[in-house]
């Protein structure tokens, strides 16, 4: 035991070390630099951005990051009109937006988007073509699709979600959605919502899945981030940092740092694909 | 108020061409396919406030009248204790609540829809408007009672008489204002048909149909891209809720003048 205890030591020391050496690459950009950067908008980006905060602020004690959420919408309205440095959002900002604005979009990340329906549900896997049809209000019935005898319940996002942006360009084929359906304003709300209901079906961000609900597979694919990075899995979207003109100073600092190889772990860890 | 008046007219500015204007009071929010209509959040608003207030207002009464001599002391004095404690809820609460336990509930009892719907917001509205109107009657009763009380007295009437013959019909005003109290606070709660109503942008059919209020609409919206006529439509809809609660209210102070010059 005594024997082993050594060489485990020395492997952990040299671990740090090399952590350290690897820290040190992208968090030079920040050494003798001070300021602040204030970041809103898309919820999905905060854990990422949060690790991030931490490893630059701990490296350098002179550097304020302050984080806020909001949504997609907000953090692209809150970085146009120079209310923060950076704003996050999980679509593309529209023409419109990035004209009046100036914006500059920066991807850092890849996320999927999954359809989900109530754990209890038989239904395995659904084709592409029966999505579109549940949710145009076609198919209304759980036993049209293979599932029990249930009035189907449909939800929804609202407008400014990043999530149903995708979804409905990229599943729904920008199809009509049924006028009925019930409109979630989160993907935590719309998780509960299909959690409680046995009929019910809708969508999340894939980082958001868990035992709670079930995501059928999707013309035979299975959802999760391993085939949304390998491309089999189509419904995915990127997440942006957006900042009015080209950032300067740390504020460009910071971008280069999320997108360089430093960040590829914290991407990861919050469920993410680098991009 | 003029300034939030003015605030919401100058936003609403560009909406005042006939091509706006037509978008906008249209059936359909499709706001993807170019439809912007805001009717349906309209009389999505209109129907759960009034449905709500219809709800609560029967049995504010009854709280009230139970309170001021048609029931025992000890009960009615405690029935009052909990009233007040309503008012210090949270709305959020309510619409949390609502939906672990009345959404569901609904789903189960009446086996039609998802069980977020328009019953399901109007009752969360019932509960969260019902302290506010018992309240009201009840302050009005008690500066009534004493006018009465002692003439009642004298006459033999029990409690109960009192309150049924001299107290209600002497409180025209007060019932005017819970009203108005009341509807505002319906009307202008956001989280309760955003949690609760399903927010589906439709005439609903049933009371079990979902359905979106202009306060739930906003919230929804508000964090849309802001160069769109949908971000427009959101300065219309608050115009229109701001209008309508103070034409109610105007409406209502109106038709309660004459009891109060009476007293």
């Amino acid at each position: 035991m005594k024997r082993m205890f050594f060489p485990f030591c020395l492997a952990l020391i040299g671990l740090a070390f090399c952590c350290q050496a690897a820290f040190a690459g992208d968090l030079d950009a920040f050494a003798g630099k001070e300021g602040t950067i204030s970041i809103a908008g898309g919820t999905a980006h905060i854990p990422v951005m949060k690790d991030a905060a931490k490893a630059i602020m701990t490296a350098n004690p002179a550097i304020r990051i302050t984080i806020a959420g909001g949504g997609s919408g907000v953090g692209i309205q809150k970085v146009g009109e120079g209310l923060v440095n950076i704003g996050n959002s999980g679509r593309k900002a529209s023409d419109a937006e990035v004209s009046k604005y100036g914006l500059v979009m920066f991807p850092f990340a890849v996320d999927g988007v999954a359809t989900v329906v109530h754990a209890d549900n038989p239904v395995q896997g659904l084709t592409g073509d029966q999505v579109r049809a549940i949710f145009a209000g076609e198919v209304s019935n759980w036993k049209e699709v293979g599932g029990n005898d249930g009035a189907i319940n449909v939800y929804a996002r609202d407008e400014s979600s990043g999530t149903r942006d995708v979804f409905w360009k990229k599943l729904l084929k920008k199809g009509t959605v049924v006028t009925s359906a019930n409109v979630v304003p989160s993907n935590g709300a719309m998780k509960l919502a299909v959690s409680k209901d046995p009929n019910a079906i809708g969508y999340v961000s894939i980082g958001h899945l868990d035992g709670s609900v079930k995501a059928p597979a999707l013309d035979g694919v299975v959802v999760n981030q391993e085939a949304a990075k390998s491309g089999q899995y189509p419904v995915v979207r990127k997440l942006y940092m957006n900042t009015k003109g080209q950032p300067e100073g740390i504020v460009k600092s910071f971008v280069e740092y999320i997108t360089g190889p430093d960040c590829v772990e914290y991407i990861k860890s919050a469920g993410y694909i680098p991009f | 108020m003029l300034a939030i008046l003015l605030f919401l007219l100058w936003f609403s500015l560009p909406l005042c061409n006939a091509d706006a204007l037509s978008k906008l009071l249209a059936w359909d929010w499709r706001p993807f396919q170019g439809q912007f209509g805001i009717l349906p959040m309209v009389a999505g608003s209109l129907l759960l406030s009034f449905s709500a207030l219809l709800l609560a207002f029967p049995v504010s009464v009854g709280i009230c009248c139970f309170a001021h001599g048609m029931g025992p002391a000890g009960p009615a004095a405690l029935l009052m204790r909990f009233v007040k404690l309503m008012t210090s809820v949270p709305t959020v609460i309510y619409g949390f609540v609502g939906v672990f336990v009345l959404v569901p509930l609904m789903r189960e009892v009446f086996r039609s829809g998802s069980g977020f719907s328009w019953l399901a917001a109007m009752i969360g509205l019932a509960i969260l408007v019902l302290p506010t109107i018992v309240l009201m009657l009840h302050s009005q009763f008690m500066i009534v009672e004493p006018q009465v009380k002692l003439t009642a007295t004298a006459l033999g009437m029990t409690p109960a008489q009192r309150l049924l013959h001299l107290v209600v019909p002497n409180s025209g005003r007060g019932f005017a204002t819970a009203l108005v109290l009341g509807f505002g606070r319906a009307l202008g709660d956001t989280m309760i048909p955003l949690m609760l109503a399903g927010n589906a942008p439709q005439v609903p059919g049933s009371v079990f149909d979902s359905i979106r209020a202009m306060t739930a609409h906003i919230a929804l919206v508000v964090a849309t891209d802001s160069q769109s006529l949908a971000y427009l439509s959101l300065f219309a809809c608050g115009l229109i809720l701001f209008l309508s609660s103070t034409l109610v209210n105007l409406g209502l102070q109106w038709l309660g003048r004459p009891d109060g010059r009476k007293e």
